[in-house]
């Protein structure tokens, strides 16, 4: 027998004996099967119906994470507001990835643009002031901004460059955390991105007396621009 | 007594009369209650969700066999290398012939207590391998060459003063004592570490069954580095992280962070389902996953204790535990400190050389109260105790209780030992405190409470006159 044969006999061997359900010991009996998205979200964060209860939620959840987000009226609030950060920061160039909000994004930009989509060295990626992406969604309840490497130009743009900027539609903002998986599974079926990743605020540290810094490896600052 | 207890008594000791190192522990932990406790309101039933993440550990658990076959399927079918080790020594060795058929020479890490477990770095370093921590806390004390001091937050028993101290003799670079210009110099540091790195460690917080992927939390974006740049990718975690749903994430997430950390969400909450695939153009182009059991299925076979595999690592019995607040990280000695740890390890290494950590509770039940996965520590800390007096007797316990039975459960002997001991009581001023004290090892540091005046059956009696 080799080692996974090995151990899974151990566990199957283990598990003959029953082991006491949660919440025997509190009275609470299991139901059958496991908890389901409405189970979970009876007891996760409220979340308001209406787009702009969301947005506010998202609105409030990035302010305390020290995330700059903005709700513009139309793309082309949207390139001035970019023109403005990239103003503002003296950007030279920016690092993005080809797509239905970028490619308007980087033109309206005028700057030298790193495509992380095609092979690109990690060298100059690090070099660029700020990663423009797309992203999955943004998530009100946690003010969290769902990337994949698929859909936000692999996996270091959304971290290695100082300035995070994502670019979103109104339509992305879904109500929590159950419903983003579900966008997932029903997006990409069994054909899921290598990576997943749900961003919350900039990169930070609380590692020294646990005082909160940004900017602890991966982005200082993380901007939200939607429309 | 064991080295291991002698060891942690010793330290215990010296530590809880420290102040300066209780006044580090509160302040690490001073705002952690109350920063927890804002992000539980923000739950409409917490309570509720405790249960509900039981259940979805216990499920795991349970049916492991299942899962992880299903875990490691969906892996293998995207091209992820999984390896098995049964033993900590298997697991290096795995890891170091990886390293070695890369021809690697630096591999950069992000946080993982598996890998303190095994021994990870040793062993990396003895076969010649340059291996840097990327998560800042244990940069940190990797830089001092200690161990973590806490499974969430490892450098939280030094001050900026000795952290500035530490960058200054190790990497000739501390600008000041200010925790921002530290955070810079370190990110400076490691950020040449990952571009130039040959391969990326991580570990795993959950290990999804239903899709094959790992999910790895953090704040500082080092592990998203760590699993972006480097060439090969190599995770490893124990058999126990598995849940069976990628849907169970949606609350396992947020109760994680809530309890590990006082946050919502972490930062960064990321899956990782494979090396690059096709049409992808940045990642790893290999990954490996390595599974460790290392004593885990011989918990698993212990029905009582089992639900202890539910651990999620959060770290929050430690926190609000009264003896982990006084005696700190270090002086447990394991990989896994404070109430998980005082039930786990006796079980994963030895029950007799290690049953003191079960021993140092108050049973106070904060810890069990603190678990998000509604793990029963504080019985299992009884469980330990009975099963290693049960397996090696003491004689002097045996002696002990022989006589003290007698004089609890007889009326005139209870009587005659009260009556004497409140006479007694009158002169223990005298030596209290003293080593002619026959109570010398209670008084030693603490007082003793006066024996009532009367006792109950005789007040009762008084007051039926």
């Amino acid at each position: 027998m080799n080692e996974r044969e090995q151990i899974l006999a151990r566990i199957r061997e283990a598990l003959t004996v029953p082991a006491p359900v949660p919440g025997s010991q509190d009275g609470r009996a299991r139901r059958d099967g496991l908890p389901t998205s409405a189970d979970q979200r009876r007891v996760l964060p409220a979340v308001g119906d209406s787009f702009d209860a969301r947005a506010s939620l998202f609105a409030k959840n990035a302010a305390d994470l020290r995330a700059q987000f903005k709700l513009l009226a139309n793309s082309s609030d949207l390139a001035a507001e970019l023109k403005r950060l990239a103003a503002a920061e003296q950007w030279d160039r920016v690092a993005s990835h080809r797509g239905a909000l970028t490619d308007p994004a980087c033109a309206a930009l005028g700057l030298p643009v790193l495509l992380t989509d095609e092979p690109y060295d990690k060298t100059d990626l690090e070099r660029c002031p700020a990663g423009l992406s797309a992203c999955d969604a943004l998530v009100a309840q946690t003010g969290s901004v769902l990337v994949t490497s698929r859909g936000a130009g692999g996996r270091a743009l959304s971290v290695l460059p100082p300035h995070h900027v994502v670019l979103a539609r109104r339509d992305q903002l879904v109500a929590d955390l159950p419903e983003a998986f579900a966008l997932l599974r029903s997006k990409y079926g069994a054909d899921y991105p290598s990576m997943i990743s749900f961003i919350t605020g900039p990169s930070r540290t609380g590692d020294i007396e646990r005082i909160l810094v940004l900017g602890a490896h991966g982005p200082r600052q993380l901007t939200i621009l939607c429309y | 007594m064991s080295a291991s207890a002698s060891q942690f008594k010793r330290d215990a000791v010296r530590l809880t009369a420290d102040l300066r190192h209780r006044s580090l522990i509160q302040t690490a932990l001073g705002n952690y209650e109350v920063k927890r406790d804002e992000k539980k309101a923000l739950f409409q039933d917490y309570d509720g969700a405790r249960q509900l993440a039981a259940e979805i550990k216990w499920e795991a658990i349970n049916r492991l066999d299942r899962h992880l076959d299903q875990f490691v399927r969906g892996l293998e079918a995207r091209g992820t290398k999984v390896h098995w080790a049964t033993t900590a020594r298997q697991a290096c060795d795995i890891i170091v012939g990886i390293a070695r058929s890369k021809s690697a020479r630096s591999i950069v890490k992000s946080k993982a207590m598996t890998a303190e477990e095994i021994h990870l770095n040793r062993a990396l370093e003895q076969a010649g391998f340059e291996v840097v921590e990327s998560d800042l806390g244990e940069f940190i004390v990797q830089l001092r060459d200690e161990p973590p001091y806490h499974i969430v937050f490892p450098a939280m028993h030094l001050t900026r003063g000795e952290i500035q101290r530490t960058f200054k003799d190790k990497l000739h670079d501390a600008p000041s004592d200010n925790p921002e210009a530290l955070t810079l110099v370190a990110r400076r540091v490691l950020r040449q570490k990952y571009i130039h790195a040959d391969i990326g460690l991580t570990g795993a917080n959950f290990a999804v069954a239903e899709t094959g992927m790992i999910s790895v939390t953090e704040n500082e974006g080092n592990a998203r580095l760590t699993a972006a740049l480097p060439k090969t990718m190599i995770t490893l975690l124990g058999i126990e992280k598995i849940v069976p749903r990628l849907d169970d994430l949606a609350l396992l997430l947020p109760m994680l962070a809530t309890v590990g950390a006082g946050q919502l969400i972490s930062g960064y909450n990321t899956l990782y389902g494979g090396p690059r695939q096709p049409g992808e153009t940045d990642g790893p182009e290999e990954f490996h996953v390595v599974l460790l059991d290392n004593n885990r299925t011989a918990l698993l076979a212990n029905a009582e204790q089992r639900d202890a595999l539910h651990c999620i690592r959060c770290g929050s019995c430690l926190n609000v535990c009264p003896i982990y607040r006084h005696v700190g990280g270090h002086t447990y000695a394991t990989t896994y400190p404070g109430p998980i740890g005082g039930v786990i390890t006796p079980n994963l290494r030895g029950l007799q050389d290690w049953k003191h950590l079960s021993y140092s509770s108050s049973l106070c039940g904060a810890c069990t109260e603190a678990c998000p996965v509604k793990i029963d520590l504080a019985h299992h800390l009884l469980q330990n105790r009975r099963n290693a007096s049960r397996r090696k007797p003491s004689w002097w316990q045996k002696i002990a209780f022989k006589l003290f039975a007698p004089v609890a459960n007889g009326r005139i002997p209870w009587m005659l030992v009260t009556k004497g001991g409140r006479f007694g009581q009158r002169f223990h001023g005298l030596i209290r405190g003293t080593p002619i004290d026959p109570a010398y090892c209670w008084t030693r540091t603490r007082d003793v409470p006066r024996i009532a005046k009367q006792s109950f059956k005789e007040w009762w009696r008084e007051t039926r006159k």
